[in-house]
């Protein structure tokens, strides 16, 4: 089927044979990320997986509603600074911060997904982009940001009191946490009677409004739980490197998000903590060598939209079905 | 009278002028992409990046080459439109026909590596650019403060935008454009030439970013992303604008500079944000711009 779409079309009818292929993949992915910080470098794997998370809240807005937000990072940065400003300042308990890190940004999400949904598809993605660039501003010049310094030397704290993070494992072990917690959520959405609804109403909007489901609520609610997940995503990288900047919520942020679903391949489940995995190794890479990581970013974008839009993971789910 | 609302007059003026210069580069800049995005459906985010080359062109081709502003006025736009020509030709042209996202996604990709190239090889500090000696003087007309140069850019930009107007509304090219947004195939039927007019029109459009771009340089530094902040305060005068009108990107690219300068008189903190809480605010009540059709 030539798909000229941004996501792939579930093959329905093959889950089925499809389910142990699927349990296997989990069951592999778990002793991966139990393994990963014995044989990689903990923070690299920590930063891996929040941006993992921070990908797959993305990919459900425009993998499943059809939504390209192009201010997620007001979410994920917006949370960043909510979190280590409250934990630092206000010394609360780093989970405590995580979850009003996370509530900022569903609140955020709120108020500029109110705005934007008012309009569909290239007027949406410019209407995000330019409500996050205010953000943007907004944070440059909030009291507590600190402008151009952000908020250095957050400390990690003692989750619930008890579990002291600043040793590695037992952040990491939150970082896990909360990236399966994030991960079972909207596996969990995408899988229950709204998320059909939300695939309807990206299938065919006339339709489903003719249906009676109001579209609009249900945009906003995708657009308010993406927001919180990619938030919950940036609260939990402000305490794994302790730090909160102006970087996490600029624009190129938002495209690199949409370059990690892009490349993993949006709507897929799995697609985009490919794409961050590849990026964010990618970025590491670069920043060593001095040569500018946006040209190769930037040639990854043009090669994934003229060469192979359903990105690695929906290649190679294409294959598997062949 | 010295005085309005308790705001000195020449203070006022100052930024009416400041507000209107402003707004001169949103209007050419949101008219290129208006005039792309009316024919190609795509919204061509590489503009920024577009206008940064043009000021660099013009950079370079003054050290190297010695060449006046006026030259440097012509030559650096013409360039970009080869550019553009040899981008619409090897890239844009695959994206046609599939969801307009993509269109945003590859000239975002273009952009980054148009910035990210000229970051490499230039560095990132600001370039210096001097203003044509024949421009540089200032005057004073009843207490208002006059740049020449700005009063420069601000004409030369209203007479690109009519022009531009004249040439899409009242020729004859003109209505083959509006003819080729509105049914291409039939306009393919009657002989005209369509891929050519795509590429000439992608072309055209990349030669307003490249013209604001040499007209920036004297005044904003040249540097590798002196484009990427002023696309997205652009984007949200398209918002505003709606897209549908030429006239509409015009006005309102004007409009919203003038905006933008009086809140720096009133309350200067916010004029960073302003355009695009004026957007926000806009969004809510009219959901399809203020000059635009219902979408």
């Amino acid at each position: 089927m030539q798909s000229t779409d941004l996501y792939i079309r579930p093959d329905l009818g093959q889950g089925a044979r499809r389910l142990p292929l699927q349990a296997l993949l989990l069951a592999a992915g778990l002793v991966a990320l139990a393994a990963a910080p014995f044989l990689l470098y903990p923070v690299f794997v920590m930063k891996l997986l929040c941006f993992a998370l921070f990908a797959s809240a993305f990919n459900l807005l425009l993998g499943y509603v059809g939504l390209l937000s192009f201010g997620h990072a007001a979410f994920f940065g917006g949370a960043a600074y909510v979190t280590a400003h409250s934990v630092k300042v206000w010394g609360i308990d780093p989970v405590a911060g995580i979850a009003l890190g996370t509530l900022a940004a569903a609140v955020m999400g709120a108020a500029m997904g109110a705005i934007a949904i008012r309009r569909q598809g290239i007027y949406f993605a410019m209407t995000t982009l330019a409500l996050s660039q205010m953000i943007y501003f907004l944070f440059l010049r909030a009291p507590f940001t600190n402008a151009e310094d952000g908020i250095q030397n957050v400390p990690r704290g003692h989750a619930f009191g008890l579990i002291d993070l600043s040793q590695t494992l037992n952040m990491y072990g939150l970082v896990v946490a909360v990236f399966l917690v994030g991960m079972f959520a909207i596996w969990r959405v995408i899988n229950s009677p709204y998320g059909q609804v939300l695939k309807a109403l990206r299938e065919n909007e006339t339709r489903a409004v003719s249906l009676g489901y109001r579209a609009d609520r249900y945009k906003l609610g995708a657009f308010v739980f993406s927001a919180a997940i990619a938030g919950l995503a940036g609260a939990t990288k402000a305490l794994v490197f302790q730090i909160a900047t102006l970087t996490d919520v600029a624009w190129q942020m938002s495209g690199e998000v949409i370059l990690m679903s892009l490349l993993g391949g949006v709507g897929t489940l799995a697609g985009p903590s490919v794409g961050a995995g590849l990026i964010v190794t990618i970025q590491n890479y670069f920043a060593t060598t001095g040569f500018p990581v946006n040209v190769v970013l930037g040639l990854l974008f043009i090669l994934c939209v003229l060469c192979f839009r359903s990105g690695i993971v929906g290649e190679l789910a294409k294959r598997a079905r062949r | 009278m010295t005085e309005l609302f308790g705001i000195p007059m020449p203070v006022l003026s100052g930024q009416i002028l400041l507000g209107l210069f402003n707004g001169a580069f949103y209007a050419l800049l949101s008219l290129g992409l208006a005039v792309i995005f009316g024919l190609l459906r795509v919204i061509n985010f590489a503009h920024g990046a577009l206008y940064m080359m043009g000021a660099f062109i013009a950079f370079l081709l003054g050290q190297w080459l010695g060449l006046p502003f006026w030259a440097l006025l012509v030559v650096a736009p013409v360039l970009v439109g080869v550019f553009a020509v040899a981008m619409e030709k090897l890239l844009l042209r695959h994206v046609y026909g599939l969801d307009p996202l993509y269109g945003l996604l590859l000239t975002f990709g273009v952009a980054l590596v148009i910035e990210g190239m000229a970051q490499y090889m230039f560095g990132v500090a600001g370039k210096p650019f001097s203003q044509p000696q024949a421009l540089s003087g200032v005057s004073m007309i009843g207490g208002m403060i006059l740049p020449h140069y700005r009063v420069f850019v601000i004409v030369v930009a209203l007479i690109t935008c009519l022009g531009t107007w004249a040439l899409i509304e009242r020729t004859r090219l003109g209505a083959f454009l509006r003819a080729a947004t509105e049914n291409r195939p039939l306009v393919e039927a009657f002989g005209v030439n369509v891929p050519v007019l795509l590429t000439a029109t992608y072309a055209f459009g990349a030669l307003l970013a490249g013209f604001a771009g040499v007209m920036g340089a004297p005044v904003f530094q040249v540097s590798a992303f002196m484009g990427s902040n002023l696309i997205i305060i652009v984007f949200a005068v398209v918002v505003i604008g709606g897209m549908g009108s030429i006239g509409g990107a015009i006005a309102s690219g004007f409009l919203l500079g003038l905006c933008e300068g009086l809140t720096k008189v009133v309350y200067p903190e916010a004029a960073n944000i302003v355009v695009f809480a004026i957007m926000a605010v806009v969004l809510f009540f009219r959901p399809s711009g203020l000059f635009g059709k219902a979408a």
